[in-house]
């Protein structure tokens, strides 16, 4: 039988505030436990809300830059149950009228064909403090630290067909975000989590079948796997002759499985509703136009132009904008070499791989993009080759002397000079009598083996063209 | 000294007849003498009053001091107090000692005001007796064995037993108009947002809203001068500039149109209530005023509308009791759900637990639309009366209570209780200003008249009331405190 999947992702995002949603705590990510708790954090009795404007700008600013309708007048609800770690026994959210309302985002899945992925809302929300229950013997402890930690989360339309397309929604997300700079996005610390509606139907159906809600699900890959994991989980309850029942699981990413935290029958009733402490967030066009005036070019907008300014492939420009930290770093490298295709080979392949083998970012990479436009500039005019570049890149990580040193002091210059060319290509035919015999007898393929021995004899230094041009008019 | 008007005492301390510190020795002894038979503080501090006189003589013999710089008063316990605790009536709050003031609280205290200590009151302000305080019952100081009603009793009690000059109260559906009424004092609720809520333990937030209590209106002016004003720690406070409140009482009533609630006048209501009211009225008429029968159709849904909303509110804001963090904490939990169980069922009382009871229920699943949602479209309808009554009027005048102060222990039913406040709710539910003020007496017993004005219309509400005391005396009239069941301080000490 086929099945079709459709997944919905409702990811928090932590906004970069400096401070609270309701209060002027900090929100430093890392400090002692509770030295980040004011008296209304604590929720110490007479404490009031006050709205972080910034936290507002930020959700709005999301939401023009998906494409979203705007909440003019969003309202502030509160989501009731107990737990430790929720100090006012409420979380302050929005439920029925959020500032972000309907928009949209495009994916580009492999084979390079876009899909257009629906964003139902995204509201503005506190978040709880943390409970740690194995520090202490047979204690529970609470980390308030993190409690009123503004919360922007983004709901999508069921309009996810694959793992894959989740992943892509999501680190579209992660990118927007990155764009904005509203989060750091950095999912293994939590600031940007994921939370999946997974469902399975026969081919074909219209109806939705029943949904489960993963939670835990803390990088891409586990989304990936904990996404796969249950459409197969779900799959075989049904070919079984199951069923699936509504419920929240909990993916186990140790042993790559989901499993019930807890079923729809035992859910709370949250009774949200409006939070009478703050009054609705009413703001008018000028806010929205100012704020819109605030966007910074967006990935698929810098796609777009790499494309047509730079002549660069859809592939390659919607790798360089994936991160705005390597678009921007390849835009500085392009500036300083002017070689756009080169630069892309060089950012997105040798440097791109060097940070991810060292888990660094294009912030902090050893090698500055003005370090890297010189050393494409010395490919470009032919000081040394692109193979060659490779050793000097390599050498580069180590030696932060600059480009034309480097190539200087280790004499990776590349030999132009026709004589020195010349004095190779006769050792050579030299040391090769027999392989020039049946080059010259018609074997063809035997030319590049003797390009080889040229180049190996100058230990790459010498500039293949003029290799090539003078060993076929030796051998003529 | 002791039992003057705000406006006398300021005089004598300003011309130095007599220091802040020996007013608050005065009262402090008063209180140490009468209170055990009252009951209206739950704590009284005496050093930190002493302290604060002796900065406010300071003061004011530097001659820098303001109209209230010095007074002796008292903050229902419902305010949070730096250092001092705030029990707001419950077990849940009896250890519980605040690490900050409230904007309230630090106004008085800037404007040099002494703190004698804090008042009794229902439980997180939920009763109109002050029967459900965890501290027992405030008695009556014009009958101890009746209620000085609630939920701000032991504010007024103490104000009308001159045992403080001033206090502060909250009312969120007459708490302190209703207890001014019985007390024979001017109870003041200003509209909603004109003070902050900023540290006043919030019972139903979008109804709470603190006052002054107080012998009169010139003294709720001089403590409205101070309590007003936009607070940006409180979100639902408002930007309006705040007038000198004393500056428009002697405004002519010349022509004033004056609204008269047929649906406060209807069945329920005493003979000797409506007849106090009735000449009041004529009192008016005779200062230039003319009476407009109106209608406040709706007025008959306030307290259903009220008992949703309310509680909805209050069983969210009393969530943070939990015993994690402060507060109550039952003996020896085994587990977390143990600990939340026997926490609140331990550390609240029954009308609290009622409450919370309703609430939840009015806002769960499948009730909200019936309950909340309903409720909330009454409350709209109710402000539109007042709306369109105001088109017509200045300002709408009727009883605060339908009569004088029951008995302890006369109201069982919690209906009977909730009741109470029919004429009083609906003002908060349409978040109005409206003041108490004594017009009569019966049976020794004070009759209150409540005066209701548009939204931020408190100059015109003090105005109207100040005139109505410049040619009565209700207002001076008080409690005799030597009558039977007072404790004389002597015997005190033999039965302590």
């Amino acid at each position: 039988m086929t099945w079709e999947t459709v997944i919905g992702l409702e990811v928090h995002v932590q906004l970069s505030t400096k401070s609270k949603l309701f209060s002027g705590t900090s929100t430093q990510f890392g400090a002692e436990p509770n030295t980040q708790a004011n008296i209304y954090d604590l929720a110490l009795p007479g404490t009031l809300p006050v709205l972080n404007e910034k936290a507002l700008e930020m959700a709005v600013r999301f939401g023009l830059a998906i494409g979203a309708q705007i909440g003019k007048r969003s309202v502030f609800d509160r989501k009731n149950y107990f737990y430790p770690d929720l100090p006012k026994g409420y979380q302050v959210s929005q439920l029925d009228f959020p500032i972000v309302g309907k928009g949209s985002l495009t994916i580009t899945l492999d084979d390079g064909i876009e899909k257009v992925i629906g964003v139902t809302r995204a509201h503005m929300e506190e978040d709880a403090g943390k409970s740690l229950h194995d520090e202490f013997q047979g204690n529970s402890a609470i980390d308030l630290n993190r409690a009123g930690t503004p919360l922007l989360e983004i709901v999508s339309e069921p309009d996810l067909r694959t793992a894959t397309e989740a992943v892509a929604y999501l680190k579209k997300l992660h990118s927007i975000i990155r764009y904005l700079d509203i989060s750091d996005g950095n999912m293994a610390q939590g600031s940007m989590r994921c939370d999946a509606n997974v469902s399975i139907r026969k081919q074909g159906d219209t109806e939705l079948g029943t949904r489960t809600e993963i939670k835990n699900i803390n990088s891409f890959r586990f989304v990936e796997k904990a996404i796969n994991y249950e459409v197969m989980r779900q799959r075989e309850v049904l070919e079984d002759g199951g069923r699936i029942v509504q419920e929240t699981r909990l993916y186990d990413s140790d042993k790559n499985e989901t499993r019930t935290m807890r079923s729809k029958e035992v859910a709370n009733d949250y009774r949200y509703f409006p939070e009478p402490d703050l009054l609705p967030v009413v703001i008018d066009d000028a806010y929205i136009t100012a704020l819109e005036k605030t966007l910074p070019e967006l990935p698929d907008q810098k796609s777009q132009r790499f494309v047509t300014d730079y002549d660069l492939s859809h592939y390659d420009a919607g790798v360089l904008v994936s991160n705005r930290e390597m678009a921007e770093f390849y835009e500085q490298v392009v500036e300083i070499c002017a070689d756009p295709k080169l630069s892309a080979n060089w950012v997105t392949g040798e440097l791109l791989g060097l940070l991810n083998k060292n888990n660094r970012e294009f912030s902090d990479s050893p090698i500055s993009a003005k370090r890297l436009g010189a050393l494409i500039s010395r490919i470009k005019d032919g000081t040394i080759s692109g193979k060659i570049a490779k050793t000097v890149f390599a050498a580069m990580t180590e030696d932060s002397s600059n480009v034309d040193q480097i190539i200087e002091s280790r004499g990776l210059k590349q030999v132009t000079d026709s004589g020195e060319i010349e004095q190779l290509i006769e050792e050579v035919i030299a040391n090769n009598p027999d392989q020039v015999q049946q080059y010259r007898g018609g074997k063809e393929q035997v030319f590049a083996f003797l390009i080889g021995q040229a180049m190996r004899l100058s230990k790459g230094k010498a500039n293949p063209a003029q290799v090539n041009t003078l060993l076929r008019e030796k051998l003529k | 000294m002791i039992g003057k008007s705000i406006t006398e005492l300021s005089k004598a301390l300003a011309a130095r007849e007599i220091s802040s510190v020996e007013l608050t020795q005065a009262y402090l002894k008063r209180i140490n003498e009468v209170d055990e038979s009252l009951n209206s503080f739950i704590t009284v501090c005496e050093d930190q009053a002493l302290a604060q006189a002796k900065a406010a003589d300071t003061k004011l013999a530097a001659g820098e001091a303001n109209s209230l710089c010095g007074i002796p008063m008292a903050h229902k316990d419902i305010f949070c107090t730096k250092g001092i605790t705030t029990t707001c009536g419950s077990r849940m709050l009896s250890n519980f000692v605040s690490p900050y003031d409230a904007t309230v609280v630090e106004k008085f205290k800037a404007a040099g005001a002494v703190t004698l200590g804090k008042t009794n009151m229902d439980e997180f302000a939920m009763g109109s007796s002050n029967e459900t305080s965890y501290f027992g019952p405030v008695n009556n100081p014009w009958d101890i064995t009746r209620v000085p009603g609630g939920s701000s009793g032991g504010s007024a009690t103490a104000v009308a037993a001159d045992l403080c000059a001033m206090a502060t109260g909250t009312d969120t559906g007459g708490s302190i108009r209703q207890p001014a009424s019985f007390c024979g004092v001017t109870g003041f609720k200003p509209s909603y947002g004109r003070v902050s809520r900023w540290g006043m333990i919030a019972f139903a937030s979008s109804l709470d809203q603190a006052g002054p209590i107080c012998k009169s209106a010139e003294d709720a002016a001089m403590m409205l001068n101070v309590m007003a004003g936009l607070d940006i720690k409180d979100s639902t406070s408002i930007d309006l500039a705040v007038p000198d409140y004393r500056a428009t009482l002697n405004d002519s009533l010349d022509g004033l149109r004056i609204g008269i609630p047929r649906q406060h006048f209807a069945e329920g209501l005493k003979a000797e209530v409506e007849q106090a009211v009735r000449e009041a009225l004529s009192e008016y008429e005779k200062l230039g005023a003319t009476l407009v029968d109106i209608d406040l159709p709706n007025n008959h849904l306030s307290v259903s509308a009220y008992y949703v909303v309310a509680p909805a509110e209050a069983s969210a804001n009393l969530s943070r009791y939990d015993g994690v963090r402060y507060g109550y904490r039952c003996d020896n939990p085994v587990d977390l759900e143990d600990m939340y169980k026997r926490t609140r069922s331990e550390g609240f009382g029954d009308e609290v637990k009622r409450r919370i009871l309703v609430g939840t229920y009015a806002l769960s699943a499948g009730y909200y639309d019936a309950y909340y949602l309903k409720a909330q479209r009454i409350r709209r309808l109710i402000k539109q009366d007042f709306l369109d009554a105001f088109k017509d009027v200045d300002v709408i005048v009727g009883p605060t209570s339908p009569h004088t102060a029951f008995l302890l222990g006369a109201k069982t039913d919690p209906v009977a209780m909730y009741l109470e406040d029919i004429y009083t709710i609906a003002v908060n539910l349409a978040g109005l200003p409206g003041v108490s003020i004594p017009a009569g007496i019966s049976d020794d017993l004070p009759i209150g008249l409540q005066i209701v004005a548009g939204d931020f219309a408190e100059a015109k509400l003090l105005n109207v009331a100040h005139q109505f005391q410049l040619h009565t005396d209700w207002h001076t009239r008080k409690p005799n405190l030597s009558g039977p069941g007072f404790a004389a301080p002597s015997s005190k000490e033999v039965e302590g």
